[in-house]
């Protein structure tokens, strides 16, 4: 008998059962779709909504609040995960309503796999969410990645699409071997893999630090890729702007949500011993991504690209919460500046869904609607839907009153509290510079003859949930409390 | 010099020359049948180290599986070297300015200090240790987690392929076996009655 034999526990599966049980609907239904005969598919998309349903059942049920870990360390349940998930099934669920109507109208999108790419693209973003080791993020990551290439290749007619998704393909390789490479150097330095024990090596200072800070340079650009921030952001606008709408609804929310908790894991669970190190990084690439991201939004005519850009712009913004949580050895405002992080993207996925999610609800019977002169007049047209969608434009701008006011405070206030204060007047003259092209999009929606006069047909169910998402924007905007504090609540039980 | 030490120059002289190889054969081909021979001195370079069962894997999986499918792609399609190589030159000198900042960059970060690679020496494992055993024990005990995952990546690269790839129905030209046993004479030989041509 080895050492490694008598080691060995059998893990504990009821904490990943949310995991388990979402693999396991994700291959039924790929079963099931074989038998589905109808073209629209209804009994698939039902299912695949019941089975996220399902699995917010399993996670809230499983949700114990206490920091646990199984598979040998490999995963780990805490609140934050928890809390991620269910809003991360939440968004899946929203993003598929919104998108229904889209795919239905193109036919190579309007199969089976699309739901089932989905739900693997899901669990991914769960595996990722919950992950204390090196290797676990990463397969969470591809899995997530691959799923995403082949949704942005699906409608494989359509030139644009296919130059996205080979785009997205090559550079999204490319950052996975420079996360890769990081990570092998992380591994070298401190000799595991393990999230936690990583962390214990570097506490105890067991660790080369030449190599270490070497490594973190490739970690910190392979997250600032899959983040899409500057330097490492060329592939946003192409992607967002050739995929098919529905897709770049689905890209441009749920992955933030598990992109935030990658850098979580990584960075503040396994690195903060190095916190000094990938700060100065991160307010690099924090200030680079609010510049490049306002300032080329500007120039853009296309709506999808514009919102590309202000979604670097958002993310840097982000990255502001997470550069101050330690400051010169003092931990003191670190549970602040990671909760404002997390309000900030947990908000603005909920804005990017709804944003996107009105492109989808304008584009019918097969046309794209995704120019900014789509939206012109939209107020004569629709006078309900035009205000949502500049509730959205105000919240993404940062008007007070609306929640992304609110969540770029927080984020300031903790820059301002730990003394950054030349970063948060920065932050704010480029937040003036993004209001221009959110309120050029409520100045047309408002004051613009409209080119096309035709009333606007939807299914009533994505109308319901439109208007629910703009009406969340403005009560968050004005109750923001209770969601900052379930944020701030579960940090505090999660590091 | 012990008979291992010289080995292992030998090996990684090959490995070096084949991978530089790589990127300097004009012919795809050629360039493709090196990285088939750098494969095959790293799985040499890896039986040094005692791991046998890398090395297995390395010359199975990709000289035998990887390499052959890579080579086939290469033959069957055509590409133009050519156009490849367009703009090589006016991208050279940029790409190799950045290219020495990185290296000096590294160097400066690393100094000397080879990654600490000295202060760990390979462990030595009796005679009897198996490879193969050990890789399976943590592959299905401790990682059993990321491995089955693994498993969900390449089912999803199925899934993808088909999704891309598949146009409804076949419309091949496949016999269907219940047709076919009820063919009769008359469906097979059709015989035409023509008039005789008047030989001018």
């Amino acid at each position: 008998m080895t050492l490694a034999e008598m080691q060995f526990q059998m893990p504990d599966l009821r904490l990943a059962s949310a995991e388990i049980f979402m693999l396991l609907m994700a291959c039924l239904i790929l079963i099931l779709d074989l038998f589905v005969k109808d073209r629209k598919r209804t009994v698939t998309f039902v299912a695949t909504q019941l089975t996220l349903i399902g699995a917010a059942v399993v996670t809230f049920a499983t949700s114990s609040g206490e920091i646990a870990y199984t598979f040998s360390n490999m995963y780990v349940g805490d609140l934050m995960g928890d809390l991620l998930k269910l809003l991360l099934y939440l968004t899946v669920i929203v993003v598929l309503f919104y998108s229904r109507g889209y795919i239905l109208e193109r036919e190579q999108m309007a199969r089976g796999e699309y739901y089932s790419l989905v739900l693997f693209a899901t669990l991914g973003m769960m595996v990722m969410i919950s992950a204390n080791h090196l290797v676990t993020v990463y397969i969470g990551l591809e899995l997530l990645s691959l799923s995403l290439y082949a949704l942005v290749a699906m409608n494989r007619d359509s030139v644009p699409a296919t130059e996205a998704a080979m785009k997205f393909f090559v550079l999204g390789a490319l950052a996975s071997g420079l996360l890769l490479y990081g990570m092998s150097m992380i591994y070298g330095a401190t000799g595991t893999l393990e999230i936690t024990t990583i962390a214990e090596r570097l506490y105890t200072g067991q660790a080369d630090k030449s190599i270490l800070v070497f490594g973190l340079v490739f970690l910190v650009s392979g997250l600032a890729f899959k983040l899409g921030v500057v330097p490492f952001h060329m592939w946003i606008p192409d992607v967002y702007h050739g995929a098919p709408t529905a897709v770049t609804l689905f890209i441009a929310t749920a992955p933030k949500l598990a992109a935030f908790a990658m850098v979580i894991r990584l960075l503040v669970n396994g690195l903060i011993v190095l916190a000094q190190d990938w700060q100065t990084m991160l307010i690099l690439l924090s200030v680079l991504s609010m510049a490049i991201g306002n300032i080329a939004a500007i120039a853009q005519t296309n709506l999808k690209r514009m919102l590309a850009y202000s979604a670097i712009s958002h993310m840097g913004f982000m990255l502001l919460g997470m550069v101050t949580g330690v400051v010169g050895g003092d931990a003191r405002f670190a549970l602040n500046a990671y909760s404002s992080s997390m309000f900030y993207v947990i908000t603005y996925v909920l804005t990017s869904a709804g944003t996107f999610g009105m492109i989808l609800l304008l584009a019918r019977g097969g046309l794209e609607s995704d120019e900014l002169e789509d939206f012109k007049g939209l107020n004569k047209r629709s006078p309900w839907f035009a205000a949502v969608m500049m509730m959205m434009m105000f919240s993404m701008a940062g008007v007070p009153f609306f929640v992304g006011f609110f969540a770029k405070f927080s984020v300031l206030q903790a820059v301002v509290a730990a003394g950054y204060l030349w970063l948060a007047i920065v932050a704010v003259l480029f937040s003036l510079i993004g209001c221009f092209y959110y309120l050029r999009v409520v100045k047309i929606m408002y004051f613009d003859q409209p080119t096309n006069t035709a009333p606007i047909v939807a299914p009533m169910d994505m109308k319901i949930l439109m208007s629910a998402n703009g009406l969340a924007v403005a009560l968050l905007g004005i109750f923001p409390q209770a969601l900052m504090s379930l944020c701030a609540f579960s940090l505090l039980r999660s590091l | 010099m012990e008979f291992k030490t010289f080995v292992f120059y030998f090996l990684s002289a090959i490995l070096v020359f084949a991978g530089l190889r790589v990127i300097t054969a004009r012919n795809p081909v050629h360039a493709a049948l090196f990285l088939v021979l750098a494969f095959f001195t790293a799985s040499g370079v890896w039986m040094l180290l005692q791991a046998e069962f890398l090395a297995i894997a390395l010359v199975l999986v990709y000289v035998g599986a990887v390499m052959v499918l890579f080579l086939f792609v290469v033959m069957m399609l055509d590409i133009n070297l050519d156009r490849l190589r367009e703009g090589f030159w006016s991208y050279l000198p940029l790409g190799s300015i950045i290219a020495l900042l990185m290296v000096a960059e590294m160097g400066l970060v690393l100094g000397g200090n080879y990654l600490g690679l000295f202060e760990n020496s390979v462990p030595q494992s009796s005679a009897e240790y198996s490879n193969v055993q050990a890789v399976g024990r943590l592959l299905f005990t401790e990682y059993v987690y990321p491995f089955e995952l693994a498993s969900v990546i390449l089912l999803v690269g199925i899934i993808a392929a088909v999704a891309l790839t598949q146009r409804g129905k076949r419309k091949n030209k496949s016999v269907s076996p219940s047709q076919q046993v009820f063919v009769k004479a008359g469906d097979r030989v059709r015989v035409l009655q023509m008039p005789a041509e008047k030989s001018d």
